[in-house]
């Protein structure tokens, strides 16, 4: 990223929203880890890997505003991506178990073990080295979105075609993920981890790290698709999703765009899946269900598409509730809750909170000579029409 | 006779034998048509008679069943696709204005500059002065200098097609492929539009699709009228609203 992306990238909104990131990721940490227990200011434990969660569905979120809100793609599978960056995580976490695995396996992880295999398969290898397991949750959703990018824009499968067949694509990893002889432990998934670059998982200082870093891939995150969506690559993005075969028209390669801003989305959405797994402990195959990716892009919807920020936001607001929802009497109800909530935004919040607080404080802001930074902009919020 | 010279044909586009059919329906029906270098060429013809086809067919969208179609004497241009043809220096505007609702006019003409359009271009773009002086020209010949910052959705519908006009300038193309572009324009803006189209042939070559009669008179340029897929007159206005057949096929028979 050169030095003009950045400072181009940079408005009002969006320094707002890094600062509030950062002081999170500062303050929540120190807070947990300095103050004494059961002080008023000391954040728990128990809240810090929980808002570490929200943080991690915050990054999936902003990948799926990328594609969806600026160049619309609606991806009903998102969380293939984020799955697979969080078992390419989950497998170098198994390897650091060593000898302390119940069967005691130096090499094996227990799961192999107690299927009788004889040797590691050969796609676990290099998972033991953090570099490589690092790599591989860029590298394997970045693979998997180009060569499903790849067959589906160039024969121009868009909107709801598309949707369905991203559909298809996490069921049938779904499917092949529960399986035993996959080799990622079929329906338990990869679980017990011990330790991640030498430190335990579970101590507070390791989560305390994990929700710094979560908060830190969160603000490079959305730098990276600011500077994406402030650049003519942007324009070029929205144009695609107002008028696909005008800007054909106009000569561009369509399908590449599409296919970059998918793959760079897709290795966003493994960054996230790769810090949620050590802050849950688990990954299991229940993560590529289809209906958690239509849950993220509900997220979007509330929080605001094509707005970046919102989609953050909404992620964590809806996260929050379904946490507060889930946990009391109301809990048999959450899902009616969350299909009501789409119902909802879709037709009364149509631009999602951000967006709509947009619209409500541009004209305010004008009237007010403050200078019009959203024309400068040249982004503005989408039509719900999808 | 000149070794170097390659070139099928010296005109800038060249039909010949055109075919194509839906299910059954012909669309287009032996086509034969040139354009020369510098040329404007009205084209008219009742509804049906497959004026948007045959642009569909020039720029790549529809693939014809048989027959030629060169651009500038040399490239074929049923063997590429949209985005080639584009590159090549066809510029199309269509029947109902397509511009870029949500983003400014100004950005409508800076994605349709004639630049580098691959992914690594616009993602690493800076503006030039050279742009802007382009974007610029085009604004002020398009009468929307005061109107650069607005969104392009909120231009009324003259406005509009001034818009895609100029997009299709500000592409630079060798050829322009226009579509109805007086549709639902006031008489005004009717006259505003032909004297645009005929400042713009000073450089490009122009085909103009049109129902508008008093709007092709005004052009004054050589007009062809399309029946069934095929050429039915070709002449000046005069010639070809006086020919027969065509009073025949517009008021029916």
């Amino acid at each position: 990223m050169t030095p003009h992306m950045l400072t181009r990238s940079l408005d009002r909104g969006a320094t707002m929203f890094l600062a509030i990131v950062a002081a999170c990721g500062i303050l929540i940490p120190l807070s947990n880890l300095l103050l004494p227990a059961g002080s008023f200011f000391q954040v728990p434990t128990y809240l810090v890997a929980l808002w570490g969660k929200y943080v991690c569905y915050a990054i999936l979120a902003l990948s799926i505003d990328l594609i969806w809100g600026y160049c619309g793609i609606l991806s009903l599978g998102h969380g293939a991506f984020f799955a697979l960056g969080g078992y390419a995580m989950g497998m170098y976490l198994m390897r650091q178990i060593g000898t302390r695995g119940v069967y005691g396996n130096p090499i094996l992880p227990d799961f192999m073990v107690f299927l009788n295999w004889q040797k590691l398969p050969w796609y676990w290898y290099g998972f033991d080295m953090f570099w490589f397991a690092a790599l591989m949750v860029l590298f394997v959703p970045g693979l998997l979105a180009f060569c499903f990018g790849w067959l589906a824009f160039r024969s121009r499968v868009t909107g709801v075609y598309l949707s369905i067949i991203t559909q298809a694509m996490t069921y049938a990893l779904l499917l092949g993920f529960f399986r035993n002889d996959f080799g990622f432990g079929g329906n338990n998934g990869l679980t017990d981890f011990k330790d991640i670059l030498g430190f335990n998982v579970q101590a507070e200082g390791t989560r305390a790290t994990l929700f710094a870093l979560s908060c830190l891939a969160l603000i490079v995150g959305f730098l990276i698709c600011r500077a994406i969506v402030t650049s003519k690559l942007g324009k070029v993005l929205i144009a695609i999703r107002d008028a696909e075969s005008r800007t054909r028209f106009l000569g561009y390669r369509v399908e590449s765009y599409k296919l970059f801003v998918f793959t760079v989305s897709a290795c966003m959405a493994g960054v996230a899946g790769a810090l949620y797994v050590p802050q849950v402990g688990i990954i299991n195959p229940s993560e590529f269900a289809p209906g958690n990716s239509i849950e993220a892009v509900i997220w979007v919807a509330v929080g605001g598409r094509g707005t970046l920020a919102g989609a953050a936001l909404g992620a964590v607001v809806v996260n929050y509730a379904k946490t507060f929802f889930t946990s009391g009497v109301l809990a048999p109800y959450w899902l009616f809750m969350l299909g009501a909530l789409f119902i909802l935004v879709t037709l009364l919040l149509p631009k999602g909170i951000v967006g709509t607080f947009n619209a409500w404080w541009e004209p305010f802001k004008a009237k007010n000579g403050v200078a019009n930074e959203a024309a400068e902009d040249g982004v503005s919020e989408p039509k719900m029409a999808e | 006779m000149n070794v170097m010279d390659t070139r099928a044909t010296s005109a800038m586009l060249y039909l010949d034998g055109v075919h194509v059919s839906f299910d059954g329906f012909h669309a287009i029906n032996n086509l034969s048509l040139t354009l020369a270098p510098g040329e404007m060429r009205a084209i008219i013809g009742p509804n049906g008679a497959g004026k948007t086809t045959m642009m569909d067919i020039i720029t790549g969208k529809t693939k014809p069943d048989e027959g030629t179609v060169l651009f500038d004497g040399v490239t074929d241009l049923t063997r590429l696709d949209e985005t080639r043809i584009a590159e090549l220096g066809i510029g199309r505007k269509f029947q109902k204005p397509t511009v870029f609702e949500s983003q400014t006019v100004e950005d409508n003409l800076l994605l349709a500059l004639n630049v580098d359009h691959s992914v690594k271009g616009t993602l690493f773009w800076r503006g030039s002065k050279a742009e802007s002086e382009r974007i610029e020209k085009v604004l002020e010949t398009i009468r929307l200098t005061d109107a650069r910052g607005r969104l392009a959705g909120s231009l009324s519908h003259g406005q509009k097609q001034w818009l895609e006009i100029g997009m299709l300038l500000a592409q630079d193309p060798k050829l322009l492929l226009v579509d109805e572009p007086v549709a639902g324009m006031t008489d005004v803006e009717t006259h505003l539009t032909a004297e645009l189209l005929k400042e713009i042939n000073k450089n490009h070559t122009v085909m103009v699709v049109e129902h508008d009669m008093t709007f092709v008179r005004e052009l004054g340029v050589k007009v062809t009228c399309l029946h069934e897929g095929s050429v039915l007159a070709e002449g000046t206005i005069d010639q070809v609203s006086s020919n027969e057949r065509v009073i025949e096929v517009y008021l029916g028979r």
